[in-house]
């Protein structure tokens, strides 16, 4: 079994539910990456999913892309991330997830991604703009190398798309929550739920829901459906405030992922 | 016929979008089939066509500028004499006849040059539906007439601030948008680019252009024309050209890239020439990319070519061969633009200017029974305060 699987059913027995914490690698820079892995591991952070930084994000709001921009400028690639969580390994063995665009991933070469991914510890890869329909080369081979797809369903899927995305995700599925991109938001959809019950007629897969979950208020309102939250931006705003000095930046994103997982923790 | 069900021209093309849009793309894939088998559809496109936007356009024997070359004889399509001066409307007509049938009550679109923003706003205001246009802060400078165009015909014009402020992001920002607004909003890409079923819709709605052609050369000059030629940015108006003669293997296909610079610096907008493989924008094509896949910023001179990805179903024609693909500088454009409004009378568009520019050159060195068709994609009126700066001419 892999790390991601294992670690929901531990949460399953302890009747908590998993967050999921999002930064861009690299964003200040990798060792500062390192250290935020190791820390929100430490603070209660269940997952660690690591933005790829691209130059044309079309999921993302305009935080992200900043992130993505000041990462880019200290010239991080897809090569570097997968040596860092070579090296990450030695020291947690907390799930990890790339969310990726396609680009990056095609250029390196899917074939060799999924070899190397592999072999650098990575349990998953989300690509959200690669749909099932265009994921039969890369899906294939992490299916033999037991990297986890995990595909994004949202608001507006249909059935057919529900029932196609239920087979074809591995580890877990993403539920967005929006009808929008990535970022902070005051309020949240109120058809969450509904949809999380529609999708569990189609798998025993774990849902997380992402996409605008900010606050522990707004985190414990999702657990309160979800077997995960995802949550971003908010903790990638948390980088941005110390992108001039990094006093004081662990510490406060550490601060953040024990507050959302003590709001989630019972429910 | 290409693309198969999936929307791939071979490997090129596909869907690489979010979720969120893949059943809207669905669902315009539908409204597209179904329009298409529907007679009153077309009847109603081709009334607004002809009524409205002034089609059929003009073959024009360029004759002062064929004596001059002294080779091949030279036809311009006169695109440029389209309602709104560009191709653009031949898209933009058919795309908000859709909308209306898939009962949507606004559209988005992005614009490089303006020239796709005006033709949206206008047929979003012949057909009474909201619009809002995503446009570059750069182009915006360069292309002030043409945000007031957009403003007077009731369109929002929005500034997008990221990356290189050019065409490249007003599309990120509007697929941004769409991925928003999906539910009530349809989006109306203006090149053969993006996601399946856009670069096959934006095709047919601009193979109105090879198929006149067709017929006037034939009516003209009794035989098909040797050489097309035509600007590719994202390459709507070269596909549109192309596409009737397909199968006519006599008749060789020239696309024109922007050259900017030259190809051996950092600044053109050669996909095809200079770019590799990988996915731009929702489809798999030729992109300026770096050895990480990150996208790098293209240039030009002219708007409607300053971007680094190219219509899917040209990265199929370059790589079966099919067409063969060129490129034309700055400079060449400028003076192509120079040479057609002396000895023609007509000021091209940069864009279409870098057609010209490469016909020039090809030109003198062919025989006098030689036919090339050039398409004279739009008019140059938008750039002739850009030109003026460039020149140094104080207005």
């Amino acid at each position: 079994m892999g790390r991601i699987e294992d670690r929901f059913n531990e949460l399953k027995k302890r009747n908590e539910k998993a967050l999921i914490a999002f930064i861009s690698a690299g964003d200040p820079d990798i060792e500062t990456t390192k250290d935020l892995v190791l820390e929100m591991d430490k603070r209660g952070a269940d997952i660690i999913e690591l933005g790829v930084p691209f130059s044309d994000p079309l999921a993302d709001g305009p935080t992200i892309q900043k992130s993505y921009l000041r990462a880019l400028k200290k010239r991080v690639s897809l090569k570097k991330i997968l040596k860092m969580v070579k090296e990450l390994r030695h020291k947690t063995q907390i799930p990890i997830v790339l969310m990726s665009s396609y680009n990056p991933v095609y250029r390196y070469g899917e074939n060799k991604f999924v070899r190397d991914a592999v072999s650098a510890g990575v349990d998953g890869v989300i690509i959200p703009d690669m749909p099932p329909e265009e994921s039969g080369y890369l899906w294939a081979r992490s299916y033999r190398k037991w990297l986890n797809t995990i595909f994004l369903l949202a608001p507006t899927s249909n059935d057919e798309r529900i029932k196609l995305i239920c087979k074809m995700s591995r580890g877990f599925i993403y539920y967005v929550s929006v009808t929008g991109i990535t970022g902070e938001r005051k309020l949240l959809s109120k058809d969450i739920e509904g949809m999380i019950k529609k999708i569990r007629q189609s798998t025993d897969l774990p849902l997380a829901v992402g996409f605008g979950i900010s606050t522990p208020q707004q985190a414990k309102e999702i657990a309160s459906c979800a077997d995960g939250i995802i949550v971003g931006s908010a903790i990638v705003r948390i980088i941005e405030k110390h992108a001039l000095s990094k006093n004081g930046l662990i510490g406060d994103v550490g601060d953040f992922i024990k507050s959302l997982k003590n709001a989630i923790r019972h429910e | 016929m290409l693309p198969d069900k999936k929307g791939h021209f071979g490997i090129f093309g596909g869907k690489y979008v979010i979720e969120t849009l893949m059943p809207a793309l669905d669902e315009l894939e539908k409204a597209y089939h179904e329009a298409k088998g529907d007679r009153a559809f077309h009847r109603e496109l081709h009334r607004y066509l002809s009524e409205y936007a002034g089609r059929p356009t003009p073959l024009y024997f360029a004759k002062r500028l064929t004596e001059k070359l002294g080779g091949a004889r030279i036809y311009l399509k006169r695109e440029d004499l389209c309602h709104t001066g560009a191709h653009k409307i031949n898209n933009t007509l058919g795309q908000l006849l859709l909308t209306k049938r898939m009962g949507k009550k606004r559209v988005i679109a992005e614009t490089g040059a303006g020239q796709h923003g005006v033709a949206t706003a206008t047929a979003a205001a012949l057909f009474g539906i909201e619009c809002e246009i995503f446009m570059g802060e750069e182009d915006i400078e360069r292309q002030a007439l043409n945000v007031f165009r957009m403003k007077l015909l009731g369109a929002k014009v929005t500034p997008v601030s990221s990356g290189t402020k050019t065409l490249k992001d007003a599309m990120n920002e509007a697929l941004r948008n769409w991925i928003t607004t999906v539910r009530n909003t349809h989006y109306v890409v203006g090149s053969t680019a993006g996601p399946h079923p856009y670069p096959m819709m934006v095709r047919d709605f601009q193979s109105v252009i090879g198929h006149e052609t067709k017929l006037q050369i034939i009516a003209r000059e009794g035989r098909l024309p040797d050489y097309l030629v035509a600007c590719v940015g994202g390459g709507s108006n070269a596909m549109g050209l192309f596409h009737s003669f397909y199968n006519d293997r006599d008749v060789k296909f020239i696309g024109v890239e922007a050259a900017g610079y030259g190809l051996n610096t950092d600044h053109h907008g050669a996909s095809l020439a200079r770019g590799k493989l990988g996915v731009l924008h929702g489809s798999m094509s030729y992109v300026l990319q770096d050895e990480d896949g990150q996208i790098k910023p293209a240039h030009s001179i002219s708007a409607g070519l300053d971007y680094p990805g190219v219509g899917p179903e040209h990265g199929y024609y370059k790589s079966t061969k099919r067409a063969k693909y060129v490129s034309a500088t700055d400079k060449e454009a400028l003076n192509a633009f120079e040479l057609l409004s002396k000895t023609e009378g007509i000021i091209p568009a940069l864009e279409s200017a870098h057609a010209i520019a490469y016909t020039s050159k090809i030109a003198k060195k062919l025989k006098k029974d030689k036919i090339i068709v050039v398409s004279l994609s739009g008019r140059g009126d938008k750039d002739v305060n850009q030109v003026a700066k460039m020149i140094g001419v104080k207005l």
